[in-house]
This record gives structure tokens, C-alpha cells and sequence, in this order.
């Protein structure tokens, strides 16, 4: 039998690169495929994907959801549960284009959805709370059927390819987003499969992600607690459990977030001002479980923004810079420098320090 | 300075300062050879019996009254240990009389003698305190200054 | 009763006369009076059937000119019938009693510590050297809250329940005054002070002099309540509920009146030379709901400041009684397998009652989680944690830090002659006779406690170093980091961890 990804543990190296436009204008995939181009050698082939946010404004009120069906029994078992449990107002196929580099490719269908309010109400969860038990639900228990994308407004894309290919393959061209996230990945264990390509997105979080995480078990352990099922066994997917639990269901903000995955040393907390050291000391210790360590680069893409984080020890290259209204992010600047030759202000944020970038208000 | 200080309260009576002593003083290069079927003559001696028990050895003085009756000048300082010098001493052992502590003892050849911290034995420093088991016997730079 | 001794000595003491001479502190030193100086032919004997195997004498033998052997003197044992066991029949043949014996359990069962590798990074991810980058042991015990709250100008509010923090994931189990000496106290509270971790009064109260090491003492509760009033639950960082122990599951304790001096009296609130006898049960804690009354009780009568520990030995149904315990109200959970040692247990006892506390922790841990509850309550692992690799396997499968004891004894001075009971410890420690217990001097024994754990400290930051992980938090619980050698399916199911080469 196939050994699916899910079923091992697999770490993986890999590039990273993001680009927001501050002023929400929209901007077509071939920019952040570019950027990925000098990072080529990051990846080995294995997986690569984007994410982009404003993509459907036409259906901005709807969860998008973009699922893998292995066959079309597991694609009508999984649209008999989708029937079920939500209103589907649109079901089409994502537009692909059939190159050489890309082979052996899954159904790939999207579904613009919403929750039924009476089901809502009588579950007394929100329709975000409701979304994220559907996604579990389909990706535990509907065997070929796999949610990859499940926010309102964006979408992610990805496969088994170099990730230049894959942004050919889904004709990003063809969408205009205000961010976009990339990812090439360099998986250390075959076969890397779709759902194991990265952005790992939950709702409206998408988390590219560069390194292997020490804590892996940990977290996973943890986060499994509230409710969430690691089925892929990446450290991408249980860095974006850990953000959806942390931001939507705590109420956390991003930058207190990011003091609980790479929180501050303790040596670091007591020398700072008091008010400040009793919530880092708090926050430390209320969420020991979710400190996530060992080496790792990050862009959590987000409804309006993205922040990008770095490990506390900074074991995982990347940079920022801007141009005009423009802010890229990227494993390396060559990457930022594809996007947009004259970029500025580089800057390489220091462990632990998160760079939050939002759209301006009104503006997506 | 650094000297001998005892504490009662930890003093087992093992009696062991007293070998190490013996055994430091001897010249010989292990116990066995120093101290077998040979009378134990040590420069320290454990006093007291029962569960008080407490190691003796020279105070150091800082005024020695045994030097002041030394009629030979075999006993003198050297940077606040109080030393004998063997081939001086007459073998009077008016010090012996004279030492409150009883820490001066007559020698197996005459001499009188005394501790000497061990800085003149290959220990280089006290052996009591070094082998002491349960630290009752420290060697250390203390404020208070002795007699 | 017949004038036939049935066993010969365990031990055989062999001196070295060429070496021997003649100091006596063989004979100085032995409260089992083994030793015995015969002057008129300038000699030292033995009498070895006194003999517990301390090696106390082979200790400060000056000379070297000691050993202690075990007797090759054989019993017609097999397999089934081991020496052990035949003893044992002629020992209660003689006697007419329960056999006692102390320390842990020294069966031949499976230490699952040693059956468990630990990982480290290779390529992929890069190791870490605590040399040059901070590595945090730091680890706060306690109950976190399930949602946060924020005040009116969107500030986090930071009030927590209580919680006792520790700089390194070790404390020193409970061992009472009166179980063991006045140094050994005070050597474990100076020691847990300077260490920033804890210590244990055990049942036996907590000594006047000892009040001021409050803020790194746990103060216990058991079912006999000696030495428990309002200034000494007020004394301590925490309280710590017994309910049972690993050495003695489903048993009391029994502190022999000839150990209860006027010191030991004081402290416990007995009379003099009286026999203090814990009950087996807390009679005031027949089920689960009256245990949450007396966590609570305690709670009450401290102020709500002080978390409260519940300490269960492990047991067959250990998962679903940590889960009532984590339901009770109580902060931290203290489970101690079947291996942990005592001062005095009923043989039997000792060596069959209970579970070993790797199976009972990684279950334990387990439950919880699949409840949604481990973060109600932290959890503790003792019951033979030997060595750092063993915390580090323990944080591993999900404990929050390790109690520790005989490891401490050990480090005191103890030779596991398990022979506590006797009361004629010739280390000082488990005795109460004052000639015995000033041979342990505190300003050693502390300064030895100090030693084992910093070196212990320096270990688990090598080990979680090479794993890549630079915070204890990101350990606990995480079993990839752990792999099995030679269990079953079952013990890897239970244990949570795959074989190695997985």
C-alpha cells in the first residue's frame, strides 16, 4: 500500500516568500512566482503552493473551500457531507493548466459555502468554529477527500512540483490578491503529497513555513487537546492550529501570539519593564505547551495583513523590505529582488521578533 | 592566616585526624608503611570521650607563650605558624609544660613537636582538616583572631 | 526460639591484615557493632551476621584494608525457590511476623526508563549548545485557565492560579522528620533553596528551625495529620495531599516511639515515645468527592495562595483516579511508582503492590489529554527517577517536573542497605540516635544535593540541546522524541512511543 503523507512524520527545508500591498491594490500571481525562481535550489521538487488573499470578491461573504479528491467516489461521498452540513451556492473545478512538470494530479474542485444559521444556533457555535469542524471532519474521517483552503476571500494552491510550476499549473496570473504567500518545499521523506504542500491553511490562516520544529510532539499533543487533528504530521499544520486556537479562539493578538511560539527567554523577560514581564511571565505560563522551538521562518497570512516570525534563536534565514505601499518577505533577499529590483529597507528581523504588516483599514 | 579550626559539633571521634596526621608527618609514601605496627605519634589528638568528642592541635598563638620559654630558640614564627626547628631544640620540653592546649608534645627523638599546618610535610596543607570526614575540622581565614 | 539460627551471614567482611592498622574507626564507626578490637592479640575481628552492608567502615577505612562480599556461602536455591525467598520463610518461621525492609522495590521487573531512547538532531534541524545559548529548565506547577480574560482597556489580566515555580524540573520527595534525621532536613532545605526547587516535609511536621526555608518547602497532609496546624500549612510554597506511596500503596506508616525523641515529639505533636501510626485510609476520605472537600479545606484555611498537590501511588486504575484528582480541585497531581523507596515497608508489600510509574504516567498523561483536562493540573513523576536521562525521559512522556529521593539519600551518603527501619543508620540519615545523625554534617550534605543536581541541570541541557529544543516546556509530553527497545505492542501502546528504527 502507498504510504500517505500523514501516516509518518516529515520534516522539511525549504523558501519561503510574501509580498503585501499596504494599499490593497491587487496584484496577479506571476510576481511571487517569480520570487520563488532564485530560490530553486531550496526546494527539491517535492511541494510547492500559494496562497493569496482577496482573491474572491465576488463571493466575499462565502467560505471558499478548496478540496483534493483521490477519485470520484471519495469526491461524491465528501459533496453527500457537504450537502449535509452547509449551504453550497457554487461547486466548480479550479482552473489548471496541463504542463509536463506537474503529473498525477488529484480532483481539485473548490465550493463556495456558508453555514446554515439554524444549524449555527442550535450547535451554539460560530460559523468559523462551525467551518473548522467541518474541515476535521472531512480531513479524519472522509478517506481520498482533502480541504486545503477554507477562508473567505482567498485561496491556496498547491501540489507536488517545483513551485514555479505550480503557480503555472493554477494560473495565478489569473487572480488578483492584496498578499500573496509562497512556498517551495524540500520535504526529507517521499512521496510528498498535495495535501502535504504548504500553505497549511485553516479558516483565513495560511502559514508558509521554513524549517523543523523540536517541539513537534508537544504542541501537536497540546492543540489536539482543543479539538484539532494533526493528519498530515508537518510542523506547517500544527504552527497554523496553534494560530487559529491562540488568535481566534483565544483572542490573542498577533503580537501577543508570537511571544507564546517564540516567547522571550526568561533571562530576557526579567529585564524588562514591569508591566510588560508580568504578562510575557503570564502568557509564558499559561500556554507552556505551545512554545514552539527549533528552527523556523514563518509568514501567517491573515485576513488583511501578515506577519512574518522567526524562531527565538533566529536558526532559519529571512528578511523583509518595502517598496512604496509594498512589502516583501522572503528566505532570501535574491528572492525579494526578483519581485521587485529596487526594493528598500531591508531589514532581517531579529529572533522572536514578529513584523506584522496590515492593509489599510477600508482598504480590503 | 589560615589555620586549624574544630567544631565539636561535628567531631565524630573517629580518631581519624590522628592517622592522617601521623601519616603526613612520616615521610613515608603511603600509610600502610608509615603507621603499621608502629606507634602512632600525632601532632593532633582527639580529647573528650562519648558524645563529646573534639581534635586538639597547636593554636597558632598570636602572642606563643612557648616561644617565649623556648631556651634554645627552636621554636619561632614563620609568617604566623608557629615552627620548631629539631636540630635547635634541647629536648627541655619546657614548652610542652607550658602550651595551655597541650598542643606541643615530646618527639620519638627528643625533640619536641608541633603542628605545623603540614606546610613543611609534602601535604602542603593540614592533612586533619583534608581527610576529616564530616568537615569538623576546617582549614580556613577566619575574623577573629586566637590568643 | 530454637537455638538453631537457620541463616548464615549475608555478608562476609574480608580485612586485609597486611593493610590493617589497627586504627579502629571500623569499630568506632559500626552502630551494628560488626567490628571488635582484641588487644591482647592486637587485632581486629568481625562479627559479619551484624553486618547490613553500609560500607560505612570500607568508607573511612584509612587504609583501604577493608571489603564487604557477599557470602558464597549457598543455600540448595533454584529457580523457584531463590535464597531470597527461602530467608524469607525462615526468617518468619523464627518470628511469627510480617517481614519489613526499606528503600524501593528490588525485584528483577522492568525499568522502562532503560528501555527508552532519546533523540538528537541530525542535519535536518541544528542541535544546540547550552555552552553558548540560553537553555531554560524553568518550570511553573500549577493550573492554567481555560480562556483569558482582559480588562476594560483591552489589557491581558494576569492573575493566575497559584503556582509554584521551580528552576530546574526536580524536587525532593517527601521524607519526614523523624524517617530521617535532622541534617538530612535541613541538608535537603538548604540544598532546595540554593537549587530553586522544592523539598517535602513528608508526615512528620515541619522543625521550628526550619520555618525560614518555607518558600522552598512543601508542606504534607496525611492520613495520620502529625505536625499539621495553621502555621505550618501557612509555612509552606505548597501543600501536598498523601493519599498512598509507591513503596506501600494501600498502606500507613508507622514511625517506631523509639525514634520519637523530644525533638521529633515536638514537631509531629505526639507524646514522647509514642509510636506514630498513619492509618491506612484518610479517614475523613473514603471517595473522590471528600478528597475535593479537603483539597478545598486547605485551600480555604491558606487563602487560596498556596497550589495543592494530591500524591497517589500508581496503581492498576491510575488514569481514571488522576482524572478524579484532576477534577478535585487540586493544582498538581504527585503519582509514585511501585520502585519509589521508604524508611520502612512491609516486604510483600513493597515488592508486589503497584505499577511501575513509567506505564502509570505516560497513561496518566494520556487520559487527561484525551479528556481536554491536562492543563487543569500539572503533573509529577516519582518512584526511581536515578538519573537526569530519567527526568528527561519523564518531561518526555509528559510530566511537568520529577520528585526524587533516593537519589537524594544517596547523594547524602546512603548505600541502600535498606535497612532504614533499624534506626542504627550509620550515614546519619535514617536515624534519630544523636551520635548517628552528627555524621551527617549539613554544610556537606547540602553542598553534595547542590552538586548532583547542577550536574543533573548541565545533563538535561545537553540532552534537550542535542534535540534541538532549548526550553523544557517543548519536551513535556513530546514522545517523538522518544523511542522504545524491546517492548511489546501492548508497553508501546501504553508508553505511547514507537520501537526505534521507526
Amino acid at each position: 500500500m502507498r504510504v500517505l503523507e500523514g501516516q509518518f512524520r516529515n520534516p522539511s527545508g525549504c523558501a519561503i516568500s510574501a509580498v503585501i500591498s499596504r494599499n490593497g491594490e491587487r496584484m496577479s500571481g506571476e510576481q511571487i512566482i517569480e520570487s520563488m525562481k532564485p530560490m530553486h535550489e531550496r526546494s527539491n521538487g517535492l511541494g510547492g503552493g500559494f496562497a493569496g488573499y482577496g482573491i474572491y470578491p465576488e463571493y466575499r461573504e462565502l467560505f471558499a473551500l478548496h478540496l483534493f479528491f483521490s477519485g470520484k467516489e471519495a469526491k461524491k461521498d465528501c459533496e453527500d457531507y457537504l450537502k449535509g452540513a452547509l449551504e453550497l451556492v457554487k461547486a466548480e473545478v479550479i482552473p489548471t493548466r496541463t504542463i509536463p512538470a506537474i503529473t498525477d494530479e488529484p480532483l481539485i474542485w473548490r465550493y463556495f459555502v456558508t453555514p446554515l444559521r439554524s444549524v449555527l444556533a442550535s450547535m451554539q457555535v460560530d460559523e468559523n468554529e462551525y467551518i473548522a469542524r467541518v474541515v476535521m471532519h472531512i480531513n479524519t474521517a472522509i478517506t481520498g477527500a482533502y480541504v486545503f483552503s477554507s477562508g473567505k476571500n482567498m485561496g491556496v494552491f498547491k501540489a507536488v512540483g517545483f513551485p514555479e510550476d505550480v503557480g503555472e499549473f493554477y494560473r495565478l496570473e489569473d487572480y488578483g490578491a492584496y498578499s500573496w504567500t509562497a512556498h517551495g518545499r524540500y520535504p526529507t521523506n517521499t512521496p510528498g503529497w498535495w495535501g502535504g504542500a504548504h500553505p497549511f491553511a485553516l479558516l483565513d490562516w495560511t502559514v508558509v513555513h521554513n524549517g523543523e520544529i523540536s517541539s513537534y510532539d508537544a504542541n501537536r499533543r497540546c492543540i489536539e487537546m482543543y479539538g484539532y487533528k494533526c493528519t498530515l504530521q508537518t510542523d506547517t499544520e500544527v504552527i497554523t492550529y496553534i494560530a487559529d486556537y491562540l488568535l481566534r479562539k483565544q483572542g490573542l493578538t498577533l503580537e501577543e501570539t508570537a511571544s507564546v511560539i517564540a516567547a522571550p527567554f526568561w533571562e530576557t523577560i526579567e529585564r524588562m519593564p514591569e508591566a510588560e514581564k508580568r504578562e510575557l511571565t503570564y502568557l509564558r505560563t499559561v500556554f507552556p505547551s505551545l512554545l514552539v522551538t527549533g528552527p523556523f521562518s514563518i509568514v501567517l497570512g491573515f485576513h488583511g495583513g501578515l506577519m512574518a516570525l522567526n524562531d527565538r534563536l533566529k536558526l532559519r534565514s529571512m528578511v523583509t523590505a518595502e517598496k512604496g505601499d509594498r512589502v516583501f518577505i522572503a528566505s532570501e533577499e535574491a528572492a525579494i529582488r526578483a519581485m521587485e529590483p529596487a526594493a528598500e529597507n531591508f531589514y532581517a528581523p531579529a529572533g522572536g521578533e514578529p513584523v506584522i504588516v496590515r492593509v489599510r483599514e477600508g482598504c480590503c | 592566616m589560615k589555620r586549624v579550626y574544630v567544631n565539636e559539633e561535628w567531631c565524630l571521634g573517629c580518631h581519624l585526624c590522628e592517622y592522617n596526621c601521623a601519616f603526613a608527618n612520616s615521610g613515608a609514601r603511603d600509610m600502610v608503611t608509615a603507621l603499621k605496627g608502629k606507634p602512632i605519634l600525632p601532632r593532633i589528638r582527639v580529647e573528650g570521650e562519648g558524645d563529646v568528642t573534639y581534635a586538639v592541635s597547636c593554636r597558632h598563638c598570636r602572642d606563643p607563650i612557648c616561644i617565649r620559654g623556648c631556651i634554645s630558640g627552636a621554636l619561632h614564627k614563620e609568617g604566623g605558624t608557629v615552627c620548631i626547628d629539631r636540630e635547635k631544640c634541647v629536648g627541655c620540653l619546657t614548652c610542652v609544660l607550658l602550651c595551655p592546649y597541650g598542643a606541643v608534645l615530646p618527639g620519638p627523638d627528643g625533640a619536641a613537636m608541633k603542628c605545623e599546618l603540614c606546610l613543611k610535610n609534602a601535604c602542603g596543607e593540614p592533612a586533619c582538616a583534608a581527610g576529616c570526614p564530616n568537615r569538623a575540622i576546617v582549614y580556613e581565614e577566619r575574623e577573629e583572631e586566637t590568643v | 526460639m530454637s537455638g538453631i539460627n537457620f541463616l548464615f551471614p549475608e555478608f562476609e567482611v574480608v580485612r586485609n591484615d597486611d593493610r590493617c592498622i589497627r586504627c579502629r574507626v571500623c569499630e568506632r564507626q559500626c552502630a551494628n557493632e560488626v567490628h571488635f578490637y582484641d588487644a591482647a592479640r592486637d587485632r581486629v575481628f568481625s562479627d559479619e551476621s551484624k553486618c547490613v552492608n553500609c560500607q560505612r567502615c570500607v568508607s573511612l577505612c584509612p587504609t583501604r584494608a577493608l571489603k564487604i562480599v557477599r557470602s558464597d556461602c549457598r543455600l540448595r536455591e533454584n529457580a523457584n525457590w531463590d535464597s531470597d525467598t527461602i530467608r524469607e520463610v525462615y526468617k518468619q518461621a523464627e518470628s511469627g511476623g510480617v517481614l519489613l525492609s526499606s528503600m524501593g522495590n528490588p525485584k528483577p521487573l522492568p525499568v522502562y526508563w532503560d528501555k527508552l531512547l532519546i533523540n538528537a538532531s541530525q542535519v535536518t534541524n541544528p542541535s544546540i549548545d547550552p555552552l553558548r545559548e540560553p537553555m531554560e529548565t524553568r518550570v511553573f506547577l500549577g493550573k492554567k485557565p481555560k480562556t483569558l480574560e482582559r480588562d476594560g482597556n483591552g489589557k491581558l489580566k494576569t492573575e493566575l492560579t497559584p503556582q509554584l515555580e521551580l528552576d530546574i524540573p526536580v524536587m525532593f520527595s517527601a521524607m519526614s522528620y523523624g524517617s530521617i534525621s535532622y541534617n538530612a532536613h535541613a541538608s535537603l532545605a538548604r540544598a532546595a533553596t540554593a537549587l530553586g526547587t522544592c523539598y517535602n516535609t513528608g508526615e512528620g511536621g515541619l522543625h521550628e528551625d526550619f520555618y525560614k526555608y518555607g518558600p522552598n518547602t512543601i508542606v504534607q497532609v496525611a492520613s495520620g495529620r502529625f505536625g499539621v496546624h495553621e502555621d505550618f500549612l501557612q509555612a509552606g510554597a505548597a501543600i501536598e495531599i498523601k493519599m498512598g506511596q509507591g513503596a506501600k500503596p494501600g498502606i500507613g506508616g508507622h514511625l517506631p516511639g523509639a525514634k520519637v525523641g523530644p525533638d521529633v515529639s515536638r514537631t509531629r505533636m505526639i507524646p514522647e515515645g509514642s509510636d506514630a501510626i498513619s492509618p491506612a485510609p484518610h479517614h475523613d476520605i473514603y471517595s473522590i468527592e471528600d478528597l475535593r472537600q479537603l483539597v478545598w479545606s486547605l485551600k480555604e484555611a491558606t487563602g487560596h495562595v498556596k497550589p495543592v498537590i494530591v500524591k497517589v501511588a500508581a496503581v492498576h486504575n491510575i488514569a481514571a483516579i488522576a482524572s478524579g484528582i484532576a477534577r478535585s480541585g487540586a493544582d498538581i497531581i504527585a503519582i509514585d511508582g511501585f520502585r519509589g523507596g521508604t524508611g520502612a515497608a512491609p516486604t510483600r508489600i513493597r515488592d508486589h503492590v503497584g505499577i511501575p510509574i513509567e506505564l502509570a504516567l505516560a497513561s496518566v498523561d494520556a487520559r487527561l489529554r484525551e479528556e481536554g483536562i491536562r492543563d487543569r493540573v500539572s503533573l509529577v513523576a516519582g518512584g526511581s527517577i536515578r538519573s537526569s536521562a530519567d527526568v528527561v525521559k519523564a518531561v518526555a512522556l509528559g510530566a511537568d517536573a520529577c520528585y526524587i529521593a533516593t537519589a537524594a539519600v544517596l547523594a547524602l551518603g546512603c548505600h541502600l542497605c535498606r535497612t532504614c527501619q533499624s534506626g542504627k543508620c550509620n550515614w546519619g540519615i535514617a536515624t534519630q540516635r544523636p551520635d548517628l545523625a552528627k555524621r551527617l554534617n549539613p554544610d556537606i550534605g547540602s553542598q553534595r544535593l547542590i552538586n548532583l543536581m547542577t550536574a543533573w541541570k548541565r545533563e538535561i541541557m545537553e540532552l534537550m540541546g542535542g534535540m534541538g529544543i532549548n526550553s523544557i516546556e517543548a519536551l513535556r509530553g513530546n514522545r517523538l522524541m522518544l523511542r522504545g527497545v524491546g517492548l511489546n505492542e501492548t508497553e508501546l501502546r501504553i508508553l505511547g512511543v514507537s520501537h526505534a528504527g521507526e
